[in-house]
């Protein structure tokens, strides 16, 4: 049989944690991608290398559907490996992840797309591909330039696996809630379906905006005072704090074109500046 | 003389790069070997995703060995001249050579071997690679496209030692990445090609592509189907895959709803598959992908996988569809006042008025033959897809989708084609009124708020719109006075801009319209073969801005021009519009009539006869035949200047020929503005 939802992920984490990776828990705080998590950011960020694999919970509240879309979550699970510096097999490493699942790459089509990767609100950039499995975006696939607006020297290799994606490939289910999670009759729906009709009708029709707004303020003012402080992790945090309550704000639909811009160069001024910060305390240079 | 062969191994070259990275590497090498002497036969380059190949036939062994002798100062000079030229050679005194007094360095190079010459070369190509964006990877400084994995350098058996950054060559390399992924060992250029196919690398693009295409057409037609032809893709799949095979999958014909441009779109953009019709020119619920592998199961798996992931992708398609009808494209448009076209020239609900108005004065004022109501309607529903759900997921489809959304909404077809169309060059006439009245709204607006092109900036594309707009002027006959319609179209503008500031300024920024719409015009008839010296001569005369009138008064001048009466008639021209130059010749009243050279009188009988008919053949529009007016004075014109001096002793007699000659450069003016015209 195939591997249900849980047993990918502790497949991953067995594989990577022999590659020396350090496995670590999701981090405790809303984001949008298994990217924010500090043990890719700043991780990223000076000479020390550094291997980590984690699960991080992604929220997007604007991919939110109610739960009647087979395919889109408003919240859903990457699985985040960074590699530092990247190693030359990178690629192998990889690809010996994907046969450790399940996948043959003899009986798959196994490809890797350009796609280069930017994330306008942490200053970063990288190069790299989308990784297909028989015409399915799998994997993003990233080799770090830029984290923060600083140059990564050595470059950290990132690859990001779309959890439900993966999983619903190899249990050949067309249905995200149709997922077995487990082995013994709990499926993907049963725990999150009631959480996505929830969460969309809060973030596109409940949430107070007011409030919201409020929060991302609240949220800036508090990064600058960490800042001052000399207090770069705290000050990410609210960096991703603000990130999470504009992406909410925009599921809320009250942000314009026009504005989104400045919204996304706020955040990305608050990350560079911690990021710049997290540079200073550990004594890396630029 | 031996073969040189280069592999450099990476990981997988994004497939749009691979064209320009081959001929970049044919031509760097080129170049290189020519500054260093070393020659070579034929170079041929290759590129599949992980690999840029070049093979140079029959390289010389050395470069030829040269001697250089360089002058250098008198013995006698001073001991800095000395030093200065030491310096600049390298040498000590005692190499240097004396003769007649003056001192000379000699320069020997011994020839450079092949392998230094290419190693070298192969080193600094790496090194300076143009590619469109490199990156560095794991603790290195060196930049590639993707990480660098290899190098093999074999100049005929020898392998030519490069290392960069820690990558040194080799006579080692990989096969296909799942089929074969030990190491290969090659042998050089001759046997490079046949070792890698053995081990599922087609290592040349032509042969992949030619594989491609053949193999899935002959899936489709298996299939009872045809391909659709996309050449585009068949570069970019074989650009993808080392070992190409296409496979046939299908799928749910209940997608057949959504429209066919979403499907193929779809298909095309986010898979890289073809799409096919079958024997009626439908589209078939098929598709073909392109795997890079031949899988254990004959391929079951990947169509398997792929059908799915098009079902995932043409089921959200559907579901926007689906939404879409439900609303009116006319309760849609209500949206677009939410949406900013510019911030200084408001949204997009107050485009979509300014251009009902133009479009329905082109229709009411006769430029457009097409009925004004539908006119109108289709201009305000031009642009309401822009917020559509599918519009949102597949911008490329602006216009193509209202125009559907339209159709099964009920519009009349006209008003659903105006609306696919009117982003292009259309022939229906409703399409046309609206297609040009968006262009000119989007040329007059970015113009009224000095937002005009530059140099070889052009944010808002506004050259493209005026060769649109000429395009669907000309190309439809539309007649129509570019003054009034620009004047217009800003006027449309004034609620946006603030009365006060459109009207102070409507008369200058309309000409500068008209100008722009006639470099534009120069341009794109240059391209047609017209002689934009002879659009000049029409364009000053002033007063003429129906495009179509004036593209037909250019033609017939360049007709006639060509001709021997038109070629001598330019002649004469210029020889008396130089005399009244030279003369700052004004035109008097006086003149003596009395003692007229027979010349003179023919002349005047000829410019008596020839300015009615040519008044009139314009008139009529009938320019051939004021051309035909013109060449009627060539004959008189040449033998007054053989015959007649115009400067006269008698001052009269210079006086009332300087007259008749300016009377014949205005008559000829009338026509065209000879002194435009070159030659």
């Amino acid at each position: 049989m195939s591997l249900s939802f849980q047993d990918l992920i502790l497949t991953l984490h067995r594989y990577w944690g022999e590659q020396g990776c350090v496995i670590l828990q999701p981090y405790d705080m809303e984001m949008g991608a298994g990217t924010f998590h500090p043990a890719t950011v700043l991780r990223a960020l000076g000479p020390d290398a550094w291997k980590a694999a984690y699960v991080q919970p992604c929220r997007r509240p604007t991919d939110g559907r109610y739960g009647e879309n087979p395919n889109r979550l408003g919240h859903y699970y990457q699985y985040q490996v960074v590699l530092k510096p990247s190693p030359a097999n990178l690629q192998e490493l990889y690809l010996g992840s994907l046969i450790e699942i399940g996948i043959d790459p003899l009986k798959h089509d196994i490809r890797f797309v350009e796609d280069d990767w930017e994330s306008p609100t942490l200053g970063a950039w990288g190069l790299g591909w989308e990784v297909w499995c028989d015409g399915m975006e799998v994997t993003q696939f990233t080799y770090f330039q830029q984290v923060g607006g600083f140059e990564c020297r050595p470059v950290t290799g990132e690859l990001t696996y779309g959890l439900e994606r993966l999983a619903m490939y190899i249990q050949g289910v067309d249905n995200v809630f149709d997922l077995r999670f487990n082995n013994e009759g709990v499926n993907y729906g049963d725990i999150f379906l009631e959480n996505e009709v929830e969460m969309s009708t809060y973030n596109f029709e409940v949430a107070n905006t007011d409030t919201l707004f409020d929060q991302f303020r609240k949220a800036a003012a508090e990064c600058e005072r960490c800042l001052e402080a000399k207090l770069p992790i705290p000050a990410y945090e609210q960096a991703i704090r603000a990130s999470h309550t504009f992406n909410t704000l925009q599921a809320r639909g009250v942000i314009s074109v026009a504005e989104r811009q400045a919204y996304i160069g706020r955040v990305r001024d608050l990350a560079k500046a911690a990021c710049g910060a997290w540079m200073d305390v550990k004594g890396y240079a630029a | 003389m031996a073969d040189f062969l280069l592999e450099l191994l990476s990981e997988e070259i994004p497939a749009r790069m691979q064209a320009k990275a081959r001929n970049d590497l044919a031509r760097l090498f080129a170049e290189s070997m020519g500054a260093a002497g070393l020659e070579t036969g034929a170079i041929t380059t290759y590129s599949t995703p992980r690999r840029l190949v070049l093979i140079a036939r029959e390289v010389a062994e050395a470069t030829q060995a040269s001697r250089e002798e360089i002058k250098g100062p008198r013995s006698s000079a001073p001991p800095q001249a000395l030093e200065g030229f030491l310096r600049k050679t390298g040498l000590g005194r005692e190499q240097l050579e004396e003769r007649d007094g003056v001192l000379f360095a000699i320069i020997e190079r011994s020839g450079r071997t092949a392998a230094d010459v290419v190693g070298a070369a192969v080193k600094s190509i790496i090194a300076d690679f143009p590619w469109p964006k490199s990156m560095r990877w794991g603790a290195g400084s060196m930049r590639w496209v993707r990480p660098l994995q290899g190098i093999v350098a074999i100049l005929g058996e020898e392998i030519i030692p490069v290392d960069i950054d820690g990558v040194s060559s080799s006579a080692t390399t990989v096969g296909h990445r799942f089929h074969h992924p030990g190491p290969i060992t090659i042998g050089g250029a001759d046997d490079y090609v046949e070792k890698l196919r053995a081990c599922h690398v087609i290592v040349d693009q032509e042969e992949r592509e030619r594989l491609i295409r053949e193999e899935a057409h002959a899936a489709a037609a298996e299939a009872g189907l045809m391909l659709l032809d996309d050449e585009g893709l068949v570069v970019e799949n074989a650009g993808l895959t080392e070992w190409p095979v296409p496979l046939l999958g299908r799928f749910d014909a209940d997608f057949l709803d959504v429209p066919r441009e979403v499907i193929v779109l779809t298909m095309r953009t986010n898979q890289r598959y073809f799409a096919c019709v079958d024997q009626e020119a439908n589209l078939a619920p098929a598709f073909v992908c392109v795997a890079n592998v031949g899988a254990s199961d004959g391929g079951a798996a990947i169509v398997e996988g792929n059908r799915r992931v098009l079902a995932a992708r043409l089921s959200d398609a559907r579901f926007f569809w689906e939404q879409d009808l439900k609303l009116p494209l006319e309760e849609q448009a209500k949206k677009l006042d939410q949406i900013v076209f510019h911030e200084k020239l408001g949204t997009v609900a107050a485009k979509a008025d300014r251009i009902a108005r133009i479009a329905t004065w082109l229709s009411e004022s006769g430029a457009v033959q097409a009925s004004a109501p539908q006119v109108e309607r289709a201009a305000r529903l031009a642009k309401a897809d822009l917020v559509t759900g599918m519009v949102g997921e597949f911008p490329e489809l602006q216009g193509v989708i209202g125009g559907h959304l339209a159709r099964a909404q009920g519009e009349a077809n006209e008003v659903a084609d105006a609306i696919a169309d009117h982003y292009g060059s259309p022939a229906a006439p409703v399409s046309i009124a609206v297609a040009l009245a968006d262009k000119l709204d989007t040329i007059c607006a970015f113009f009224s708020i000095d937002q005009k092109p530059t140099g070889s900036k052009d944010p808002f594309a506004l050259r493209r719109a005026a060769i649109s707009s000429i395009e669907i002027i000309v190309g439809n006959r539309l007649r129509l006075s570019l003054t009034e319609a620009v004047r217009g179209a800003l006027a449309s503008l004034a609620p946006q801009l603030g009365d006060d500031l459109a009207v102070h300024r409507l008369d200058r920024t309309a000409l500068e319209i008209l100008d722009f719409f006639a470099d534009r015009l120069k341009v794109q008839q240059r391209e047609a073969g017209v002689r934009h010296d002879l659009i000049d001569a029409v364009f000053s005369l002033g007063g003429e801005d129906d495009l179509v009138r004036l593209l037909a008064r250019v033609a017939a001048l360049q007709d006639f021009v060509e001709t021997e009466d038109g070629a001598d008639l330019l002649v004469a021209y210029k020889r008396a519009a130089n005399i009244l130059k030279k003369e700052k010749w004004e035109g008097t009243n006086s003149g003596s009539d009395g003692d007229l050279a027979a010349e003179e009188r023919a002349l005047i009988n000829a410019l008596d006869a020839a300015e009615p008919k040519a008044s009139s053949a314009i008139e009529a529009e009938d320019f051939t035949a004021a051309m035909a007016a013109l060449a009627s004075l060539r004959k008189p014109i040449d033998d007054f200047f053989d015959h007649v001096t115009v400067n006269d002793p008698d001052p009269a007699k210079r006086e009332r020929r300087l007259n008749l000659l300016m009377r014949f450069r205005d008559a000829v003016n009338r026509v065209a503005d000879f002194s435009k015209i070159e030659g």
